[in-house]
């Protein structure tokens, strides 16, 4: 990877405290325990100042990108999250969805290519709400954040990206989304076509990342293409293409930029096993797919289950056993106080195979 | 396995690794003349069958040189060997000789 | 009379040359350690594949039998209309002729090519090098099976600021595929181009041949990019436009053929008065037909690809055109 120079052609702001914290619809709701864990590590490992505000909503994104919200309904929305982070006294907006950094990166663009939009949002933010807003100081992704915070993570480590058992590098495959830099290569650590922002991570916590033909390749979220059930078939098989080209490179785990396509490259190898019975990975029980908060959270030593890693299709088991992880594989799918939460029926990626290797409580 | 509802999309991609591109080979080696092909769209443009059904002259030779040979044969019978492609084509290409060869190297198809 | 003359590559020699042969005194300054410029660099020659040493050598051996004043490793760092200030000093002189030439487009601003970062994707001057050196081959040292050549990589984009055609690149792409056929005769060779512009003599033929008797293929579309394979190949991606369907397909070896942009030192040329730039950054002649090789200053002229991309032979022709314009200048002719 020593080659792979051009990230520093694209180096972005990115603020160094004090946040205002937007979340994403699909990681609350797939991956909750990634926001969560974002939070500890950025409040309690690194000691930062991260603000919530419950009253903030969805940016609408899927509704934008699927044609049901217009542009002047999005902008906004966006505007009441900037008025709820003016309020409280911040200036730094950090978002958790690639979408949602997209469409704040785009419309932040709009109203500076054509003031006469942003004139009409505050007024229509003001006689809907009575609120007034300031352009955020900085704009930037939870992972670029985890990103600026990288090395300090490292030093404070307890695991690396490392195989336990033969001290080798694993074998990470990164998944950028392409709203992450594609509309706006400038404001993507590394630009669009060697995106850095998760290799950064995955270098510096041991890893090795792995470079293959369909790397750049969407995963095929699309919005109105999985929305609509006769498109999914276009979705999946964008999926496929990856998988498969990934697939020779045996890669240990895809780490994700975007909640959407975590989510995506995570249930399409159940849809894909399901469909045509061929499963991914090493050992035919699926690559593990992670968000760069489980990846991190990893890494600082975070209990498995407490980063909510039993949401995932695929399971995580082997990724764990191998970095030398120490977790209790019995309480997969116990609860706070030792409660049952229920568990994914058997499937070709999940539990049929883990339940061979290990005893899981229920 | 379990019916979702939908399939998965095959790639529309021509794909030049999996292609065997021999028989290609074979019906260039034969018609060099062909290989001189800029693609102008003359042979298309006056062509009779052309104008009145889907074929394209151009295009289905083109595809053939990639590898693509389905439907090619078929594609090719719409042909009415009237020779004005050959009148109109300005690398003077023997048309209707690449419209035989192939059909000839691709009977199997 | 004194004339300074920018730059030592083929336009700067012969306009020295001309300009000696005219009765002048020319002086040639020229950064490199060495005369030749591009040239040196080059094997051979489009369309007649000549040697490039058999057009330089005697242009060098003229320079050294005229006894023309050579300043080498000297950087011209302002022009002014009494001269040059120069690394060594000022140069006091009558006229001017500004023949700093190009710069080879940079392939690592084209990222999506992966140039710099896959081992097997190089750019059409180091193809050059290659076959200068007597060795083509893939970067383990092996011998490649299937080329691709990829047209106006930094020319007709304006993602990297270069609008202009280069015009000499399409020409470049069919005699490096050519020398490639001879180099590897078993090998599949395709050129992925958006237009074939065969605009001097001799080129439309030699287009034809590498058609017809190299085999070469031509595929007409863009790649968009280049990934790397297992094995140290290259996985490209083009559309076929000809017959509407996207293409994809591995090849051993990808050479970039990259433009001409314009020499960095012109915009440092403009703080001179009567200079000026045109969109493309190379400098603007007074006008496009009788003044190709004038600048807006009565004594400051052009030569070569400081104005435009050119040919070797249209460079060279250009230097005697400038000489000529320089001697009517200071009442020589």
């Amino acid at each position: 990877m020593s080659k792979r120079y051009s990230w520093n052609e694209f180096q972005k702001e990115i603020a160094d405290d004090h946040y205002f914290y937007a979340r994403s619809c699909i990681r609350q709701n797939f991956f909750p325990g990634s926001e969560q864990a974002f939070l500890n590590i950025m409040r309690n490992d690194l000691g930062k100042d991260v603000f919530e505000d419950a009253r903030h909503t969805s940016c609408t994104g899927i509704g934008y990108h699927s044609d049901i919200v217009p542009l002047e309904t999005i902008m906004t929305v966006v505007a009441r999250q900037f008025a709820l982070m003016t309020e409280a006294g911040y200036e730094n907006l950090t978002s958790s969805c690639i979408t949602s950094f997209g469409i704040y990166t785009e419309i932040l663009e709009t109203w500076k290519e054509f003031p006469e939009t942003l004139e009409q949002t505050r007024k229509s933010l003001y006689e809907a709400t009575g609120r007034t807003f300031e352009i955020p100081k900085n704009v930037a992704h939870t992972s670029d954040v985890i990103f600026h915070n990288r090395e300090q993570i490292a030093e404070k480590a307890k695991l690396k990206l490392v195989n336990a058992m033969t001290g080798e590098p694993l074998r990470v495959v990164e998944h950028i989304g392409c709203h992450y830099a594609k509309i706006f290569p400038s404001k993507g650590v590394g630009g669009s076509e060697f995106p850095y922002v998760l290799a950064g991570m995955i270098e510096s916590w041991g890893g090795e990342v792995v470079d293959y033909p369909e790397r750049r390749h969407c995963c095929g979220f699309g919005f109105r293409n999985y929305l609509v059930q006769a498109n999914r078939g276009y979705s999946v098989a964008n999926s496929r293409k990856k998988f498969e080209s990934m697939a020779p490179y045996k890669p240990d785990f895809i780490v994700c930029n975007c909640p959407g396509c975590t989510m995506f490259l995570d249930k399409w190898q159940y849809t894909l096993a399901e469909m045509e019975g061929s499963t991914y990975g090493q050992d035919n029980r699926g690559i593990p797919v992670l968000s760069y908060e489980e990846m991190a959270g990893l890494v600082l030593g975070y209990d498995p289950w407490e980063l909510g890693m039993q949401m995932h299709q695929v399971d995580v088991e082997p990724l764990l056993d191998k970095m030398g992880v120490d977790y209790e594989p019995s309480s997969k799918y116990l609860g706070k106080k030792g409660k049952f939460i229920g568990a994914p029926k058997s499937a070709i990626v999940n539990s049929s195979p883990a339940e061979k290797y290990y005893r899981i409580k229920r | 396995m379990i019916d979702f509802g939908f399939g998965v999309n095959v790639a529309r991609a021509v794909n030049m690794d999996r292609n065997n591109l021999d028989t290609a080979h074979d019906i260039f080696n034969s018609l060099p003349d062909l290989q001189a092909c800029i693609a102008c769209g003359s042979c298309t443009a006056t062509c009779t069958a052309g104008n009145l059904t889907s074929f394209n002259f151009r295009k289905v030779h083109t595809l053939v040189r990639r590898g693509e040979y389905k439907e090619a044969y078929s594609e090719m019978s719409k042909c009415m060997l009237c020779g004005k492609c050959r009148l109109v084509c300005p690398r003077g290409i023997n048309t209707r000789g690449v419209v035989l060869t192939i059909k000839k190297k691709l009977g199997d198809y | 009379m004194k004339v300074t003359v920018i730059g030592g590559g083929v336009a700067g020699i012969q306009t020295a040359i001309a300009l000696k042969e005219l009765g002048l005194t020319p002086i040639i300054i020229e950064k490199n350690d060495h005369l030749g410029g591009k040239l040196c660099g080059w094997h051979k020659l489009f369309p007649t594949m000549t040697p490039a040493e058999q057009v330089l050598t005697p242009l060098l051996e003229r320079v050294k039998a005229l006894g023309i004043e050579v300043m080498l490793s000297t950087e011209v760092t302002s022009i002014d209309s009494d001269g040059v200030q120069t690394s060594q000093g000022r140069i006091e002189s009558a006229a001017t002729v500004i023949c700093s030439g190009f710069d080879l487009f940079d392939a690592t601003l084209k990222e999506e090519y992966g140039y710099g970062i896959y081992d097997n994707v190089i750019t059409s001057a180091d193809l050059e090098r290659m076959m200068n050196n007597g060795k083509v081959a893939l970067a383990d040292g092996t011998q490649p099976h299937r080329i691709a050549f990829l047209h106006c990589v930094g020319s007709r984009d304006e993602k990297v600021q270069q609008r202009h055609c280069s015009k000499v690149c399409c020409v470049t792409g069919v005699k490096q595929a050519i020398e490639m056929r001879r180099w590897f005769p078993k090998s599949e060779i395709y050129n992925f181009y958006m237009d074939i512009r065969m605009f001097g003599a001799g080129y439309e033929e030699m287009y034809r041949s590498a058609q017809q008797e190299h085999g070469i293929q031509f595929i007409r579309g863009r790649i968009s990019e280049a990934a790397p394979v297992l094995n140290g190949k290259v996985q490209i991606k083009a559309e076929d436009t000809l017959i509407g369907r996207p293409l994809k397909m591995t090849v051993d070896l990808l050479v970039l053929l990259i433009g001409m942009t314009a020499g960095q030192s012109n915009k440092c040329w403009t703080r001179c008065a009567g200079i000026t730039q045109s969109d493309s950054m190379f400098l603007k002649p007074k006008n496009m037909f009788a003044g190709n090789v004038c600048s807006d200053a009565p004594n400051i002229f052009y030569a070569g690809t400081v104005t435009a991309p050119k040919t070797i032979g249209e460079s060279l022709n250009e230097a005697n055109a400038a000489a000529m314009r320089v001697a009517q200048y200071l009442g020589r002719l």
